[in-house]
């Protein structure tokens, strides 16, 4: 999310059906190796249940086009411009509302917003999950994701990078979740998409997670695990190149919608605002 | 009449029993609602459910070519069997389109739990099938939805045509429609030079997709309008339009009829609207017409002032013998017009409206608009002039040019689009209107001179041009 992000295509296809099925034959599936902890122990919770309220012990929000950050356009040619407006966030009716809106607002063509939770919740591990109901239309980038702490001045992408959740508007029924480290990130990051049947991402609420240990993070949408990334993929996807940064510090949450940028592209003439990205709650559990 | 008011009495005795009863169910057990088959299966290797012969063509008399449509054994998307069309050209003495309903053999189909009416699809050639849709019935089409211009591939492709509100679809038997002419790879004016091709529709059936999402409902094509108007008078609301985001991410709009809408009025004691759209002007005043459709609110909106009735045009005193009419109810028309030709770059607002069944046609926002018969040139050769009379309700210092064009040999109007002047074998005649009386109606004789006097067998148009709002009745060609 931070750069640009493409996901990656499966140009090796041919090549990886014969590693598969060799996989299949000569080893257990995934699912009957891998580490799974039970994480039951709820350390925070925000069901955004109070009109009007956004809960600052909580949350922090990031303002601006990302020029103050040193990384215009947040490093990804986005086009809004954050703002803590309650045009642009909001609590309504049990939900948080992040509205992306096409206004001309100090010398951006869109505002939005996107809060984090940096030094505010922090956390190595543990099982992160949200319920949304996402934006459509093109142009629009919707995100839950987690970025490492980076008080030890360490920067992107050794602080690592875990997309929970990013969707673009012109692809209604498909999500996807993607890791970002040294050695795979932007262009290059490790990902998978998931596509929903007869339904949609804008019209149903899911619930959008990780669960992520020693090792391993496993990727899952409402009551489906659809991917889980280890030490093993990294090391497969980045020819040994790439560096597991997922044992070594906690990491924030980020929930926001971008609007335009290299992954999605800008919106058109098609593109209705404005747009909101509902969510019901975000809930954190450690083992 | 007898009848209804048993039923309702029958009704009365229930809902009464019910209340003695003190339950919280708003019907009785006993109560069952008729209920039709819900099979969304149209065509799959047969056709499903439907009539022996479940293509019912349009009408042969109107060009319809009825040899070009059956099944083919040879092709299909899935099984062993396609839905053939073979698109005919222009000169086919068959018929130059092809097109048609399928039609439930019962009485009716219960589409309520469906979202989408879909189907595969492919052409011999990459040509666009005119229109494609469902509900028509070849009775009251009530519920008739329909998508134009369905791009074909040379390969198989999946087509989804959404359902604007299945709720509304509880007893339908028109399951189908589609009409297709040919394939123009010159130009995009039909003028004989299209060409034959031959596309096959497999798998065609109403589902339940899931995907059919945020709807888009539009009235007046999405436009908040303002409108005078008289009373007396009734106005078609025009512009009918759902657009649905699809799963892959596209729209998809389709035009419908208006009882998908729920129009609503703002002011009951100005304006009232039907299930049909059609707004009667009732009283003076100001009303708004907006529309709902399955709960969400319609794009687009017409705010009627209305101060009073219009005063009909003068009766016309040519005898019908001399006469050829574009638009009056003195004589008898001999072309249908159309008043809303949709030229690019128009503001135009145009619609026709009843005066107690005097018909006339007012226009709002005008820069440049036409009246069409060009299907049905008229042949005005033995014609000296044209008459129209015009109203206009507010003074203005513009006037209106009116251009009446002769087509040509080729029955097609040829305009310059750089200087608006017709070209190849089209000529006109151009007439300014001045002089025109706030509140009351004023007649115009225009002469068929200029290029029209050698010129007049085919008088395809009438180009208006500028001018303040106005409105238009009794408009026909004449000799003294």
């Amino acid at each position: 999310m931070k750069t640009m992000t493409i996901r990656k295509k499966h140009t090796l296809g041919v090549m990886l059906i014969g590693f598969v099925t060799l996989a299949t034959l000569t080893s257990c599936n995934t699912d009957e190796t891998q580490t799974v902890a039970t994480f039951d122990n709820l350390v925070l919770e925000d069901n955004f249940d109070v009109d009007g309220f956004i809960d600052t012990e909580i949350w922090n929000f990031d303002i601006g086009d990302g020029t103050a950050q040193g990384i215009p356009g947040w490093g990804n040619n986005e086009l809004q411009y954050y703002t803590d407006r309650p045009d642009n966030a909001a609590v309504e009716n049990g939900f948080l509302l992040i509205t992306a809106k096409q206004e001309a607002f100090n010398g951006a063509q869109y505002t939005s917003a996107r809060l984090q939770t940096k030094n505010k919740f922090q956390q190595l591990y543990g099982r992160f999950e949200a319920r949304i109901r996402l934006p459509y239309g093109q142009g629009m980038w919707p995100a839950f994701w987690l970025l490492g702490d980076d008080s030890d001045g360490s920067v992107w992408p050794q602080i690592g990078e875990i997309d929970i959740m990013e969707n673009v508007g012109d692809e209604p029924t498909q999500i996807f979740g993607t890791v970002h480290g040294p050695g795979y990130s932007g262009a290059e990051s490790v990902s998978k998409s998931y596509t929903l049947e007869n339904t949609r991402v804008d019209t149903e609420f899911h619930v959008y997670g990780i669960e992520w240990g020693p090792n391993y993070i496993n990727y899952y949408i409402d009551d489906v695990l659809y991917n889980q990334i280890t030490p093993e993929d990294i090391e497969e996807e980045t020819n040994g190149e790439g560096e597991w940064v997922f044992n070594d510090r906690p990491f924030y949450i980020i929930l926001n919608v971008a609007v335009g940028g290299n992954l999605p592209g800008p919106p058109n003439a098609e593109t209705e605002f404005p747009q909101t990205m509902l969510v019901d709650y975000v809930r954190v559990y450690q083992q | 009449m007898k009848k209804v008011n048993n039923i309702y009495k029958a009704l009365t005795v229930i809902c009464s029993a019910s209340l003695i009863l003190g339950c919280e169910r708003g019907l009785s057990e006993e109560v069952e609602f008729a209920s039709f088959p819900n099979n969304g299966d149209i065509f799959t290797d047969a056709p499903v459910g439907l009539t022996d012969e479940f293509f019912i063509s349009f009408d042969p008399a109107a060009g319809a070519n009825t040899e070009g449509f059956g099944t083919d054994d040879n092709v299909a998307f899935e099984g062993r069997s396609s839905i053939r069309i073979d698109v005919p050209s222009p000169n086919d003495p068959n018929g130059n389109f092809i097109g048609g309903i399928f039609l439930d053999r019962g009485d009716g189909r219960d589409l309520s739990g469906f979202d989408a009416l879909t189907f595969w699809a492919k052409g011999s050639t990459t040509a666009a099938v005119g229109l494609v849709g469902f509900g028509n019935d070849f009775e009251e089409n009530k519920f008739s939805v329909g998508q134009s211009n369905i791009q074909l591939s040379t390969d198989w492709r999946k087509y989804t045509i959404p359902i604007p509100d299945p709720s509304k679809l509880i007893q339908e038997r028109g399951l189908f429609a589609f009409s297709a002419g040919g394939l123009d790879v010159v130009d995009t004016v039909p003028n004989g030079n299209e060409i034959g091709f031959t596309f096959w529709i497999d798998e065609l059936r109403f589902e339940k997709l899931g995907t059919v999402a945020q709807p888009r409902p539009r009235i007046f094509g999405g436009a908040n309008l303002t409108e005078q108007a008289f009373t007396g008078s009734t106005i078609l609301v025009s512009g009918l339009s759902q657009t649905f985001n699809l799963e892959d991410g596209s729209n998809s709009t389709v035009g419908l009829a208006p009882s998908y809408f729920d129009f609503e009025s703002s002011n009951l004691d100005v304006a009232i609207v039907n299930e049909l759209g059609e707004i009667t002007i009732i009283g003076e005043g100001t009303a708004t017409i907006t529309a709902q459709l399955a709960g969400v609110l319609a794009e687009g909106s017409l705010e009627i002032s209305t101060s009073g009735g219009l005063d009909p045009a003068p009766t016309p005193m040519q005898p019908q013998a001399n006469v050829l009419s574009v638009f009056s109810d003195a004589y008898t028309n001999v072309v249908t017009p159309n008043f809303t030709p949709g030229f690019g770059g128009s503001t135009t607002e145009a619609s026709v409206s009843s005066n107690g069944g005097d018909e006339f046609v007012t226009y709002a926002n005008n820069n440049f608009t036409g009246i069409l018969f060009d299907d049905n040139p008229i042949d005005a050769s033995a014609m000296q002039f044209m008459h129209v009379d015009i109203y206009v309700q507010e003074a203005s210092t513009s006037s209106i040019e009116f251009q009446i064009r002769d087509i040509g040999a080729n029955q097609t109007i040829n305009t310059n689009v750089n200087n608006g002047f017709p070209e190849l074998d089209d000529v006109d005649f151009r007439f300014t209107a001045t002089g025109l009386t706030p509140g009351q109606w004023t007649s115009f004789e225009i002469p068929l001179s200029g290029d029209l006097a050698t010129q007049k067998n085919n008088l395809g148009a009438i180009i208006l041009v500028g001018g303040p709002d106005f409105i238009l009745d009794n408009i026909y060609f004449y000799s003294n």
